[in-house]
């Protein structure tokens, strides 16, 4: 039997994720698709603590551990150094939702600007986990975390961060999802062969935060794309392209399998069902017209 | 060869004869300069680097950390506001143990605002790990760039070198540049044992628990130690090389004194002239400037205040609620040896307001009966 | 790893990686593979979190030493031959 993905491993034993950690698994497939040849920079979020206290790490790659809101800009730090090394090494920011989205998104756009050559890659659990599951810009609407109790949910909608790379005009940006781990490196090494900043965010489920089993990790991260709630597709150099074309799953079902969303109403469920279906029409029309204007 | 530059453009040139290899820097009055000049070195080709323009200063303190985590020798410069931003980074930068050298113009802190000069911006980061150059002059301002890499590198830390802004910054002053072979003898490319490196794997700041914390934290003091002695045989070396010859405190006309003024920055320039004019008058009165601030050189403050019976300290700063912070740390070193002679404490000149030759004048002869812990110079 | 603050880098670097943290004891459910039923399509290795799934002789071996138990293994298996069970 061939296997699907790489078979090397640059994630060592021993780390300190939760049980189903989907940040522990995007990790170790992005590893796969990087290769030993390739600096990380993680700033606070759960993979500060998932890595290994000192003297330790569970990384078979250099770490530099940042402060939260300078992924890219320590990134972009070592890129410079690359370059006036004359390496090729691949420089990672590797970063969560809170340190992208939010608190890092200056730092981020100003490296997108310039166009740093790092590869950015956000591993979405859609709330601070690190800290305790607390509300960031990606958390979806009508979702519970500490600061939205279920009383007063997630009145905002998930901020739209990949459309906000797109048009900074960066020559790759993609989404992913750990459960189509052969997508997610692709996708990587692709990105890796342009010039640039390059942003790809991977949906990475925490079972912990979202009140789910642990064994539900992969079920659940599947039916996040099957409902067209995450949709996989890549934008490259401004062309459109949709991954994944089937979205053959509701809303409800995928939110029935969270204790995040257990408050919710029909109404409420229903309202975000059309929002998906909204933004699903939206996205399928970028391809089709983006997909014309390169011909 | 000389050329009359800017203080600002003495830091442009420092940081391209030492040859920094990654610049990131956001533009700031007073500092503009200082990055403006690096810019066209860089456009020009005339110096290798990577100029990072970054799109604020908490950005550019970050990618020199990077910079430097992976081998390469990094510089910014900023001021005031810009310095305040980057405040957690400083302290990544030298608990990370990274080598990083800037230029700090000193900027008075708003509101209201203001461009002009005080310390405020720069003392504020005293307890960062950054050591702390005040220069006096253009010629120090290039000269001690050179020497901060060689110190810094030497103990892995970070080092800042102040210029007082306008005074110092946007005036014009012959400086020599020397041939860039001696310089290159003197500060040899950074090569550090520890570096970002994916042949060695290491991952660096990761979660410490109390265990060893504490003995990391030790490891800085006991190199900022060094960093004393450093300084001084850099000084002393730099001196052989180029002619100028710098240490911890510069005494000017120390010898055979009773009365000692303190003070730090370009304004002890006008305090030279002060000392001049009393000295041929027959008083026994000299002048300590204070290069460093960090490391405090307290030996070397303690050897002076022996042979003295009265300390006049001149603060462009004040730690509100306290007094002044120059006057705070050199009693500070006095007290656990007994030394127990008075000590003036001034504040002056804060936001930029002139500290000329008369007002130090004043205050020498003000500094007299019981010691105040702090007296407001010229306050309206 | 250090006696004393002298034998210690000069700040927070590894030196070492994390197998000595045996995330096996972490389990209350430990995944058993049926070899008779798996038709070693490696989904179960793919899909480990831990990287603790190895494959050895073309056949899926469970590394007890650091399998945190999560189940994820034995809820996608397609062939269901890997059953949780209570520690
Ligand atoms: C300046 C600053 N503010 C706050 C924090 C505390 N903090 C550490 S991690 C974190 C949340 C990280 O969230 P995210 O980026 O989504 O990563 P996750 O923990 O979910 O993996 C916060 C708020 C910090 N380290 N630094
Ligand atoms: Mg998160």
């Amino acid at each position: 039997m061939k296997l699907t993905i790489p078979g090397e491993e640059l994630m060592g034993h021993g780390n300190l994720s939760c049980q189903g950690c989907g940040g522990s698994l995007a990790m170790r497939y992005a590893l796969k698709a990087l290769g030993r040849d390739t600096i990380a920079v993680i700033p606070a979020c759960c993979w500060s603590i998932i890595d290994g206290p000192f003297p330790y790490s569970c990384l078979k790659i250099p770490v530099f551990h940042t402060a939260f809101e300078t992924a890219a800009s320590a990134a972009s730090g070592v890129s410079a150094a690359m370059k006036i090394k004359g390496k090729k090494t691949t420089v990672l920011a590797w970063a969560g939702d809170g340190g992208t989205f939010d608190i890092g998104i200056q730092a981020l756009s100003g490296a997108a600007e310039r166009g740093d050559n790092i590869i950015y890659i956000c591993y979405d659990n859609e709330a601070y986990m690190n800290t305790g599951i607390q509300r960031s810009s990606a958390t979806p609407y009508g979702a519970w975390t500490t600061t939205t109790p279920a009383k007063k949910f997630k009145s905002a909608p998930k901020k739209n961060m990949v459309e906000i790379m797109v048009a900074h005009k960066i020559p790759y940006t993609a989404t992913a999802c750990i459960a189509y781990p052969e997508d997610f490196i692709k996708k990587i090494k692709k990105a890796k062969g342009f010039q640039g900043t390059k942003y790809i965010q991977v949906l990475a489920p925490c079972p912990t935060g979202w009140r789910y089993d642990p064994a539900k990790t992969i079920e659940l991260s599947k039916m996040a794309v099957e409902s067209g709630i995450y949709p996989l597709y890549e934008v490259e150099n401004g062309i459109y392209k949709i991954s994944r074309k089937a979205k053959n799953k509701t809303v409800k079902e995928y939110i029935k399998m969270q204790g995040r969303f257990s408050h919710l109403t029909g109404e409420v469920i229903d309202e975000m069902q059309k929002n998906v279906d909204k933004e699903w029409e939206l996205l399928i029309r970028k391809e089709e017209f983006y997909g014309h204007t390169k011909e | 060869m000389k050329k009359v530059v800017t203080g600002n453009y003495a830091a442009s040139y420092g940081a391209k004869v030492s040859r920094a290899e990654v610049v990131a820097a956001y533009p700031i009055t007073p500092q503009t300069q200082i990055v403006e000049k690096i810019a066209s070195f860089v456009a020009n080709n005339e110096m290798d680097a990577e100029y990072i323009k970054v799109e604020s200063e908490h950005s550019a303190m970050a990618a020199c950390v990077g910079a430097s985590a992976a081998g390469c020798r990094a510089y910014t410069a900023t001021s005031a506001q810009g310095l305040a931003l980057m405040h957690e980074m400083l302290h990544w930068a030298a608990n990370a143990r990274l080598p990083v050298v800037m230029a700090n113009v000193n900027r008075a802190m708003g509101p209201p605002w203001t461009v002009w000069t005080d310390q405020n911006d720069s003392l504020s980061q005293r307890d960062t790990g950054w050591l702390q150059f005040y220069c006096e002059n253009s010629q120090e301002v290039f000269d001690t760039t050179i020497q901060a890499y060689k110190i810094c590198e030497k103990i892995g830390l970070p080092g800042m070198l102040v210029l007082d802004a306008f005074i110092l910054s946007h005036t014009s002053e012959p400086v020599e540049i020397y041939d860039q072979d001696r310089i290159d003898k003197f500060l040899p490319k950074y090569n550090p044992r520890y570096k970002l490196e994916p042949s060695e794997t290491h991952a660096f700041g990761g979660l410490t628990t109390p265990e060893w914390y504490y003995e990391l934290r030790y490891k800085i003091q006991s190199a900022m130690d060094e960093g004393l002695k450093e300084i001084e045989s850099v000084g002393k070396d730099f001196g052989k090389m180029f002619g100028r010859k710098y240490g911890l405190i510069e005494k000017y006309r120390c010898d055979d004194i009773d009365t000692l003024l303190v003070m730090s920055g370009s304004t002890a320039s006008t305090g030279k002239e002060v000392i001049d004019r009393l000295r041929d008058n027959g008083e026994r009165i000299g002048l300590a400037r204070m290069r460093v601030f960090r490391p405090f050189p307290k030996q070397e403050m303690r050897k002076l205040a022996e042979d003295v019976n009265k300390i006049i300290v001149i603060d462009r700063n004040i730690s509100f609620g306290n007094e002044g912070i120059f006057f705070s740390e050199l009693k500070s070193a006095l007290y656990n040896e007994n030394t127990d002679i008075p000590v003036y404490g001034f504040i002056a000149g804060l936001g930029g307001r002139d500290i000329t030759m008369k007002d130090i004048e004043g205050m020498i002869k003000k500094a007299d009966g019981k010691p105040k812990d702090i007296i407001w110079w010229g306050l309206k | 790893m250090f006696k004393t603050n002298k034998d210690m880098p000069p700040c927070a670097m590894s030196l070492a990686d994390m197998s000595h943290n045996k995330t096996g004891s972490w389990r209350t459910f430990k995944p058993v593979l049926d070899e008779n039923k798996c038709i070693k399509c490696f989904i179960c290795w793919k899909f480990c979190p831990e990287n603790s799934i190895d494959i050895e002789n073309d056949m899926p071996k469970i590394n007890y030493d650091y399998c945190k138990g999560c189940g994820i293994c034995s809820n996608e298996c397609p062939k269901k031959c890997i059953e949780m069970v209570e520690e």
